[in-house]
Order: C-alpha cells, then sequence, then structure tokens
C-alpha cells in the first residue's frame, strides 16, 4: 500500500472532508491535497457574514488548522494551480510545469462565479464574492457613509446587504426578476426579505436592467436602462456560480451541469471520485440529478468518496439542507423546494421575524424555509430523512405542536 | 492553557489543551475527534456537535439559549445536559471539562 497515493484536487470545504475521512477510513497511502489559494480549507459561509462584517479573523475561517494536516500527515499543496490531468500516466500537470503522480484521485474543485460583461466591469471597486482574497479586497473599500450597490438578489447579495448594513453602509440591491429569492423561494419568503430589509435600511431595487458601471479608473456609480443612477463606492456582483468542471472536462469524464459522479461518488474514470459544488447526483428523495451549492453536500460527498476510495461503497443519499444568516435572521433550508405547487405557512411572513414556510408538491412536503424556527427545520430534516408524512392544516396551526403534524 | 477531556461513547478518553476563547466544537475538530461533526462550523445551525457536558461542569457552562434549546430538542437522545458544542467557549474557569459524546450525530 506503500505507493497507493490519493491526490485531491482544490482545497476546498470538500477537501479537508475528504482527506480527514481518508485517514479515518484506514487509508495507508500518501494524501496530498492541491490548492491554488494560499492558504488551507476554509469555510466559505462566514465570508459574506461575519467575515465581511469584521467579526471574525482568517485564522477563524480554517476548517481544520493547518498542524491537523501535518498530524494526519497529508500533504498540503497550496498557491499551486493544476493545469492538466493525465488519465494515461496517472499524473496531474501543475502550472510551475511540475507533475504528482497519483493512484487514485479525487476533483473537489468547487465552483466559480458567473461574471457579467457590462461596460465598466474592469473598473476599480467591482467584486465578485466567492474567495477569501475577494472579500479582503472588499474589505479594503467598505466603511461607515459610504454606499454599496449589489447586484443579485440572491442569498448572497442579500447577506452581503446585511453586513454592509452592519458597517453602517448606504446599501442597494439590485435585483433583475420581479422577486429577490425568486429563483429558490415562495413569493411569501421573498416578501418578507423584502420587507426586512427595507426596515434595515437597504433600498432593493426589483426588475432592474443594469446598463452601465460608471466612474474614470475607479467606479463612481451604477447606470440602469430606465436612466436612474445610483452612487456607488463599491459594487459587488452575486449572481450566481458555475461547476468548476474544466478539468475534468479536458480530461473526459462525462459532465453533466457537474461532473457527473454516481451514488458513490464515482466519475467516469474508476479511479477518480468527486464531490461537492463541482459534481452532480442523482437524489433517490427527489427521484432526479442535482448539483448542489453548500457545505451540506460538499461534506456528506466527501465523506462517501473517502469510503469509496477506502474500498467501502456507501451510497450517498443524505438531505440537502442550507442555512443564511441576515441580520438577527436565522434562516434555515430542509430539503429542496423546487417544483412546489403549494406552500404553507405556520406564523406570520407580513409581520415579525418568525415564520416558516413548508413546500408541497401535491400532497407531498418537500422543504421547509424556516426562519428564526430551529424547531421546524429540525423537524423537517428529520421528518424528510425518514419519510414520514406531513398534515398542511396541522403546520399551519402555530399554537399546535409541530411534532403532531407529522406521522 | 485549559483542557478539556472528550468521552467517546464507547469510552474513550481524549485530552486536547484549548486555547481561551476558542469553542469546545472547534477543540474537538482541530485535533481531529471523532463524533462531532460541526457541519456548519459553529454558526448554530445543524446541530451536528452535540454533546453531553459532564454533570460536575453543567452550572460552570450554563444552559443553552433559546434557539441552541430549540435545536437540542431534535437532537438524537437528548437530555437535560446536552448542549451543542459550537456554542461553549473555553476559559480558564472551564480548565478540566469533560464533555461526552454521542454515538452519532443524526
Amino acid at each position: 500500500m506503500d505507493s497507493e497515493h490519493a491526490v485531491i484536487i482544490g482545497a476546498s470545504h470538500a477537501a479537508a472532508q475528504l482527506g480527514a475521512s481518508l485517514r479515518q477510513g484506514g487509508w495507508q497511502g500518501n494524501i496530498s491535497i492541491v490548492g491554488d489559494e494560499a492558504i488551507p480549507p476554509y469555510q466559505r459561509p462566514p465570508l459574506s457574514k461575519a467575515y465581511l462584517a469584521g467579526e471574525k479573523h482568517s485564522d477563524e475561517l480554517l476548517i481544520r488548522p493547518a498542524t491537523f494536516y501535518e498530524k494526519s500527515a497529508i500533504d498540503l499543496v497550496l498557491g499551486t494551480r493544476v493545469t492538466a490531468i493525465d488519465r494515461q500516466a496517472k499524473t496531474v500537470t501543475l502550472h510551475d510545469g511540475g507533475s504528482i503522480p497519483y493512484t487514485r484521485l479525487a476533483l473537489t474543485t468547487g465552483a466559480r462565479v458567473r461574471k457579467l460583461s457590462l461596460p465598466g466591469h474592469d473598473l476599480d471597486g467591482v467584486f465578485y464574492l466567492r474567495d477569501l482574497q475577494d472579500v479582503d479586497r472588499i474589505r479594503a473599500y467598505v466603511g461607515r457613509g459610504k454606499s454599496a450597490v449589489i447586484i443579485g438578489g440572491g442569498y448572497i447579495g442579500l447577506e452581503t446587504a446585511a453586513s454592509m448594513r452592519k458597517l453602517g453602509m448606504q446599501v442597494t440591491v439590485l435585483e433583475a426578476m420581479p422577486r429577490i429569492l425568486q429563483r429558490v423561494t415562495a413569493p411569501e419568503v421573498s416578501a418578507f426579505y423584502s420587507r426586512i430589509h427595507g426596515e434595515e435600511g437597504v433600498n432593493i431595487v426589483t426588475d432592474a436592467s443594469v446598463e452601465s458601471l460608471e466612474g474614470s479608473g475607479k467606479v463612481a456609480a451604477v447606470r440602469l436602462a430606465d436612466g436612474t443612477r445610483l452612487d456607488a463606492d463599491l459594487v459587488v456582483i452575486g449572481v450566481g456560480v458555475m461547476p468548476a468542471t474544466e478539468l475534468a472536462e479536458a480530461a473526459g469524464l462525462e459532465v453533466d451541469n457537474g461532473i457527473a459522479v454516481d451514488e458513490f461518488a464515482r466519475t467516469s474514470d474508476p479511479d477518480i471520485v468527486a464531490a461537492g459544488d463541482c459534481t452532480s447526483h442523482y437524489n433517490p428523495i427527489y427521484d432526479r440529478r442535482l448539483r448542489l451549492e453548500s457545505v451540506q453536500n460538499a461534506t456528506d460527498q466527501a465523506k462517501t468518496a473517502a469510503n469509496t476510495l477506502c474500498g467501502k461503497l456507501e451510497a450517498y443519499h443524505a438531505l440537502p439542507w442550507f442555512w443564511s444568516d441576515q441580520f438577527d435572521l436565522k434562516l434555515q433550508i430542509a430539503g429542496l423546494s423546487q417544483g412546489f405547487d403549494r406552500v404553507v405557512l405556520r406564523g406570520a411572513s407580513d409581520t415579525g421575524r418568525s415564520f416558516a414556510a413548508f413546500y408541497f408538491g401535491g400532497d407531498r412536503l418537500l422543504a421547509v424555509d424556516a426562519v428564526n424556527r430551529p424547531k421546524e427545520f429540525m423537524m423537517v430534516r428529520r421528518a424528510l430523512t425518514t419519510g414520514m408524512r406531513a398534515d398542511p392544516d396541522k403546520l399551519a396551526d402555530d399554537s399546535s405542536d409541530i411534532q403532531q403534524a407529522f406521522s | 492553557m485549559p483542557v478539556v477531556t472528550f468521552i467517546s461513547h464507547d469510552g474513550q478518553e481524549q485530552e486536547v489543551h484549548v486555547p481561551a476563547g476558542t469553542s469546545v466544537m472547534h477543540a474537538a475538530v482541530d485535533n481531529g475527534v471523532s463524533g462531532i461533526l460541526a457541519d456548519c462550523g459553529g454558526a448554530c445551525s445543524c446541530a451536528t456537535c452535540h454533546c453531553f457536558v459532564d454533570e460536575a461542569w453543567t452550572e460552570k457552562v450554563g444552559a443553552a439559549d433559546d434557539v441552541e434549546a430549540q435545536m437540542l430538542d431534535f437532537v438524537i437522545d437528548p437530555q437535560p445536559n446536552s448542549r451543542l458544542s459550537c456554542q461553549i467557549i473555553v476559559n480558564d474557569e472551564l480548565d478540566g471539562l469533560v464533555v461526552r459524546l454521542p454515538a452519532t450525530q443524526f
């Protein structure tokens, strides 16, 4: 076994889990994690939240300290970009011309931001938000009283808006669709977040069509198609991500809206596994292929991939779940709401700051968006994992015990 | 530096040195203590860092806040001394703390 070498490409959340799980699973060979950023794998969710707001230091973002990898004999090859995979020679090529041989390969390359090619997109002060470095750059532009325009009313945009309000900034969120969070939530949830952001002083503009970013050298304003001009000391663009599949595609691996993997996290090459945002997989709970952008998927699929490499085949069938913190709102999401035809509310979404929206497809509960409702989140996570059924009328009765709604 | 002892569900003890200001969850993850998953990284959002505080320490550790308490209602085998370890911050007062880990986090 001494000559075995597992090489993990992408020093991501999935990579940190995969490396640790390989050792826990008894992998005796070498392990290398190769990543283009200079620091060990870190938590991305706090980037738009506590880290942007200046409440966390970068050391606190590390998933595990550097010493953990040393003790676990996991070689971190940082500041190093993989440029190619040679599946015949079983080597990966590095940007500096070097190469690393592997016996088993794991792709945890994550996702890249979708870019907009607006006039003025290359001005100083225009940012995307994905990496630690992005936020470090953004932080040099933030400050009390300054103006920020955020393009994209999804979770990243709204979290960024909340963090910048905390910093005392004037914040506008521009959303191209008729409502924020349109792609991922019910109208009631969008209306709730619009109301709260309004109450917290964020200016939300929907149906916004951005024409250009203006300024000489540095961004000064955002111009909309209707002629509106918004002052901007900085612009953050958050319009989604795309799976980083270039290496896999170039190596001839099957790609289907993400690197295609089976329930054991295997790609179309039996010596190569993949996990996290870069993959797509079949999910038995929802009976369709999914590409998930979440810590849960990165973590759970990485464990499956590690088991596979250790020769222990255990199918991945976890329930997707997510969270988003904005202001004093803790949103916890269990399941996937896509395809819902009915929403049941528990608690009021048009007043106050605590309610849950249950998504049904026919009589089947698909998901919950729980705002400051940890009980509802936990209950649905359990119910969807174990196949319990939910009674919509009892769910809507906020005075009844949540457990009574499930059987 | 305060010392925290983790006892796994099958009785294995692991002592770790924890800088003050670190959460019990991070102390476990940073030292490779299995039994704590901490999927959300300490945001009190996932309830996968459930632990049982040794009876001798429950008073010093204190009680869970409302959000944490609601999450704890739904962990596997909740007990009066259940806590989410991401919400317990180690300080000199907690030097010697003993926590037990459940057989499973969910």
